[in-house]
């Protein structure tokens, strides 16, 4: 992990993650941009839960693109709002979208071309004077729709259950906005919670989200999402999206988060550590429940 | 409690009336996920709900869930898309109804989830999510609020999901739920509906930052029957969306309104 965001994270980068919305939130690369004080990042995506606070109030954020940010568990993100209101610990650059224009900001430059065409927002203040969404005529002859330009994220962060050596990645459950920032970014990080041989990735290509030759690294981080869940690996952890929210809400209370969880912390092995093993195991999922399987012979 | 019920098991109660039998249902979280799963359970056995995740479902998960990427929420799943398909359908007219909460309404059904400098300072919310698509696109919205003074507001400082407007192509805000009623949007305004058992016209008009016609004479919000509310406490087993006090409730302190 320490040497994936090194190689794949700089200064300035614009960075999609948390693409799955609740779930699979790459919280172990989070905090290893955090540990590697990267700054003056964009962050990218739909709804951020508490990984995009985290990463603003650590300082290392200089602006944000997307449609919700803060902490699902208690509505504010008082990092978030620090920065915002009162440009602690720098000031924020917000660009506010819906999870749609977000999303076709994506796959617009996922698919090669400068903008696509929408009718969200129309009537609302988001799409007013907004840098990315301008009005333009149908050329059709048509209602006027909105065009939403196109967003090249540098690096997408996406944790998944399992991928191979080579980075294709098999995803299920929740995908949220997760394909398109893989296809529109010009590096992809995995995280999975495995990495298996090739074949058992080839036994189901349709389960395939992310080809490995859009993959620029990948790395094996087991409960690399928690306290976010992953289906059929991690429940997800309530307690500590309430803690975060109880503590992140002075400067002070952040800091001390952050020295306990994440600066004091090494690596993911050692949070798990943190958390105590009867914790972890408590959200391990061992039940299965495994989908019919899928004849693909020839 | 009133009478049996909470004030949001009612919400839950009038939710779950909107929702009509066959529809295309995009579900929120918390009281409108909870109206989803009773409607399908009583008077629209045949609804489908789409979560913007990309997460279709036609019946609720068979745990609890907090948020609706949480395990139990896929388990059982008729499909996992991406957010752009579920948003497509949205935009093409496929969706009958979605549910949206609020911090700030205006009458024309207006919300704000995005800023709002109505108690002096600037307050910076979390943002739109999911709310302003729906708002433009459903073929009508149903809008789930607190009914506060402060939150009830001539114009709202930031229109993060639009309501009525001049030109609208479809929908807009059909219902308001709130804590103290059920209310008609409509391009001339809100208009009273219902009130729930024990409010009165004068506690109404008290908690709404601008002017509304309501009388005593208005009807009451039809209280949920015995199996309405067993089916909602089998949903919410803890009490944690619908607010009963349950000692096994380890979340109930928090605000889930």
């Amino acid at each position: 992990m320490r040497e994936a965001i090194a190689e794949q994270v700089h200064d300035g980068d614009a960075i999609a993650l948390g693409l799955a919305l609740e779930s699979g939130i790459p919280f172990a690369a989070v905090h290893e941009i955090i540990r590697q004080q990267r700054r003056d990042l964009t962050l990218i995506g739909p709804i951020s839960d508490m990984a995009f606070d985290q990463l603003i109030a650590a300082g290392t954020t200089a602006r944000v693109i997307a449609a919700w940010v803060g902490n699902v568990a208690g509505g504010s993100g008082y990092g978030f709002r620090r920065a915002y209101e009162q440009a602690i610990p720098r000031r924020l650059v917000m660009e506010d979208h819906s999870n749609f224009t977000v999303g076709l900001a994506l796959q617009a430059a996922a698919m090669g071309v400068p903008f696509l065409p929408t009718f969200t927002g129309i009537g609302g203040d988001i799409v007013r004077n907004h840098p990315r969404i301008r009005p333009i005529e149908d050329p059709f002859g048509g209602p006027a729709p909105l065009a939403v330009a196109a967003l090249r994220p540098d690096v997408a962060i996406i944790h998944v259950q399992r991928a191979d050596a080579q980075g294709n990645a098999h995803l299920w459950g929740n995908l949220g906005l997760t394909v398109e920032a893989a296809y529109a970014a010009r590096r992809t990080i995995i995280t999975c919670e495995e990495i298996v041989p090739e074949d058992i990735i080839r036994s189901d290509p349709n389960r395939t989200m992310i080809p490995g030759f859009l993959t620029t690294a990948v790395v094996e981080v087991p409960g690399g999402a928690l306290p976010s869940s992953v289906q059929g690996h991690w429940r997800r952890d309530f307690e500590p999206f309430l803690d975060y929210h109880r503590r992140s809400r002075t400067a002070d209370g952040f800091e001390a988060w952050l020295r306990e969880w994440v600066l004091d912390m090494p690596d993911r092995a050692a949070y798990l550590q943190h958390m105590g093993e009867a914790a972890v195991e408590r959200l391990r999922v061992r039940d299965e429940q495994l989908a019919a399987s899928a004849n693909f012979a020839p | 409690m009133t009478a049996g019920y909470t004030r949001r098991e009612l919400m839950v109660v009038a939710a779950a009336r909107e929702i009509h039998d066959r529809e295309v249902v995009f579900v929120g979280m918390r009281l409108p996920l909870l109206g989803f799963g009773l409607a399908r359970a009583t008077h629209a056995p045949n609804a489908v709900g789409l979560f913007e995740n990309g997460v279709i479902r036609d019946r609720p998960a068979e745990a609890f869930i907090y948020t609706m990427g949480d395990p139990p929420n896929i388990t059982g799943a008729i499909a996992c898309l991406g957010l752009l398909d579920v948003m497509s359908l949205l935009q093409q007219g496929r969706v009958d109804v979605g549910f949206i909460g609020g911090a700030e309404i205006d009458p024309l059904g207006n919300l704000n989830t995005t800023r709002t400098s109505g108690s002096g300072s600037l307050v910076r919310l979390p943002g739109s999510g999911g709310g302003c698509d729906i708002a433009s696109l459903a073929g009508r919205t149903v809008l789930i609020m607190e009914h506060e003074p402060r939150r009830f507001r001539p114009h709202v400082d930031y229109i993060t999901s639009p309501g009525h407007f001049p030109g609208r192509r479809r929908g807009g805000p059909s219902t308001l739920i709130t804590t103290l009623g059920v209310f008609d949007l409509s391009p001339t305004g809100v208009r009273v509906r219902t009130l729930h058992p024990g409010v009165t016209a004068e506690q109404v008009r008290q908690a709404t930052g601008f002017p509304l016609d309501v009388s005593d004479a208005v009807q009451a919000t039809p209280p949920p029957s015995t199996d309405e509310l067993a089916h909602i406490r089998r949903a919410d087993s803890e009490g944690f969306w619908t607010r009963r006090e349950s000692p096994a409730n380890p979340l109930r302190t928090m605000t889930a309104g």
